[in-house]
């Protein structure tokens, strides 16, 4: 064991990797521009990664809010800015937990789902039978999820930061002692179109990391149910990373 | 032999890391006459008609189509040549997204823009080629049963009529009856279509049935080829072991 020489495959290892994920995700966006496009698969996509995405995405950010609510609360009166209640929530949710904790959420549930049922595709030969029906799966299976997911994250954290908002409101409101009318006038007062404009940026950019990471782990999978199961995680695992390390570039853009 | 093969392989190759599946396969088929491949499981059978297809890239050789060298095409020009083609996969390999119809009708809606009550009729049409009725028309894969599921993909690969069939272990997991019944309906679509096809299987009676001629392959070679009749007759001690079903013989599996 050369200590030297395991560094170094770790390395190789991984930069084959991102050369693969970056050929992959190239060829998604020439799918993605070029057609054939495929209206029917993108709606059913709209359907399955957005609307059936609504329960997790709301529960995620009402008791998000709710908490952040209380936290800023407590932190803020020791120093007696109790009063900044409002104005924190609503950055901290439109420009930052909105789009990330919805993403991780839809992580869980999406990019999960995209690899589980491309890789069962896989082993199926199914990704086999598409290409000699002359149908290429990435303008057929590829491209219309990264589409959708463009479309329905930025959508769902939109959603996301309303209900956050809301949260934070519920718990001010009801147990903070704030007053209702003047917390939502503080909030909207202070919230700047570029808050929740950078938020939905970041939402984009989670998607399309969300689609990808699904369709390339799926794409790659392994034989039998054990290689469709790798997959699976593998999808939640790096689209979390990359969801994170895109959301500290963004961020850093952003301010 | 004719001199202009529909279907020409020279010096095939491929590997999958250390493991040199397919070691110099030739082979040539003549349009119009449906060649059987029998083997072993794990022998590359399934890898020698991917390559065909193009859904692997073989390391070295040739494979033409009608005189055309079909390795290393752009995708476009591969995506045309596949329009010449039906495959029957061994898993059958239908979506389960879809209904049956849009299953057999895939091609036609998909790649050649056809208008979708238009392919339902040419599917329906194909399913009875089959004879599967038009009332299976709307339900899914998952709820047919492999024999039936088998005819829909049976169905999809001749659709459009195409020039060149091939059928991945066509019988494998079905009983003898239903297995006969698609030995039949293939060698009628085969002999209706004027169709040249490469099935494989390792189940005698099927190859006997379905095939013109028949080929073996072993260590990633063709050690034999001759006409379906011959087979019982073919001098070569491999095949006879393979045909007989004998665990005795040039072929140690134990010792693999
Ligand atoms: N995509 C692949 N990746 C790695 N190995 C493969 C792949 N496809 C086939 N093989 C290997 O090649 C050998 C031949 O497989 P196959 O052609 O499926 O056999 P069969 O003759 O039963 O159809 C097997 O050992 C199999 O494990
Ligand atoms: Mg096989």
């Amino acid at each position: 064991m050369n200590p030297i020489a395991s560094i170094g495959r770790a390395s190789l290892g991984l930069l084959r990797a991102i050369g693969q994920v970056t050929l992959f995700a190239w060829r998604c966006v020439l799918a993605i521009i070029s057609p054939p496009w495929y209206l029917r698969q993108i709606g059913r996509q709209l359907l399955s990664i957005g609307y059936f995405s609504l329960p997790v995405v709301g529960l995620t950010a009402v008791f998000t809010g709710a908490a952040l609510a209380l936290n800023i609360y407590t932190g803020g009166a020791r120093f007696n800015a109790e009063s900044f209640v409002p104005n924190i929530v609503g950055i901290g949710i439109t420009r930052e937990l909105g789009p990330v904790l919805a993403s991780l959420m839809l992580a869980g549930r999406v990019s999960a789902a995209i690899a589980a049922e491309i890789g069962a595709m896989k082993v199926t030969e199914q990704i086999d039978a598409l290409r000699t029906l002359s149908t290429n799966p990435f303008n057929y299976l590829y491209a219309p999820r990264i589409i959708a997911a463009l479309i329905a994250v930025p959508l769902l954290v939109l959603i996301a930061d309303i209900i956050g908002v809301f949260g934070g409101f519920a718990v001010a409101t009801q147990s903070l002692g704030f007053n209702g009318p003047l917390y939502v006038k503080n909030t909207i007062d202070f919230i700047t179109g570029w808050d929740v404009a950078s938020g939905l940026i970041k939402a984009a950019v989670f998607g399309f990391i969300i689609a990808l990471m699904g369709c390339y782990h799926g794409h790659n999978s392994g034989r039998g149910a054990q290689g469709v199961g790798r997959a699976t995680t593998n999808a939640v695992v790096s689209a979390a990373i990359l969801i994170f390390a895109a959301n500290y570039m963004l961020t850093s853009l952003f301010v | 032999m004719s001199k202009n093969p529909k279907i020409s392989i020279s010096n095939l190759h491929k590997s999958f890391g250390s493991k040199h599946v397919l070691q110099g396969v030739n082979l040539n088929v003549d349009a119009g006459k449906s060649l059987v491949v029998i083997g072993g499981s794990g022998t590359g059978k399934s890898v020698l008609l991917k390559s065909i297809l193009g859904l692997l890239r073989p390391d070295q050789g040739s494979i033409e189509i009608d005189g055309t060298q079909i390795i290393g095409l752009p995708p476009r020009k591969q995506e045309k040549i596949a329009s010449k083609f039906g495959m029957l996969f061994q898993g059958g390999a239908l979506f389960d997204s879809l209904s049956i119809w849009e299953n057999v009708a895939f091609r036609l809606t998909h790649a050649d823009n056809m208008p979708r009550k238009r392919a339902k009729e040419l599917a329906i049409e194909a399913m009875a080629r089959v004879n599967l009725s038009k009332a299976n028309a709307d339900l899914r894969p998952a709820e047919l049963s492999g024999g039936m599921q088998k005819r829909v993909g049976l169905a999809r690969a001749i659709v459009t009529r195409p020039q060149i069939l091939f059928f991945d272990e066509p019988t494998t997991g079905l009983d003898p009856i239903t297995a006969d019944v698609i030995n039949r309906l293939i060698r009628e679509q085969v002999t209706e279509l004027g169709a040249t096809a490469i099935s494989i299987t390792h189940d005698m009676p099927s190859a006997r049935h379905i095939g013109d001629e028949i080929a073996m392959i072993f260590e990633g070679k063709i050690i034999w080829r001759g006409p379906a009749q011959d087979i019982d007759n073919s001098q070569n001690e491999y095949v006879d072991q393979f045909v007989k079903g004998s665990a005795t013989g040039p072929i140690n599996l134990m010792a693999g």
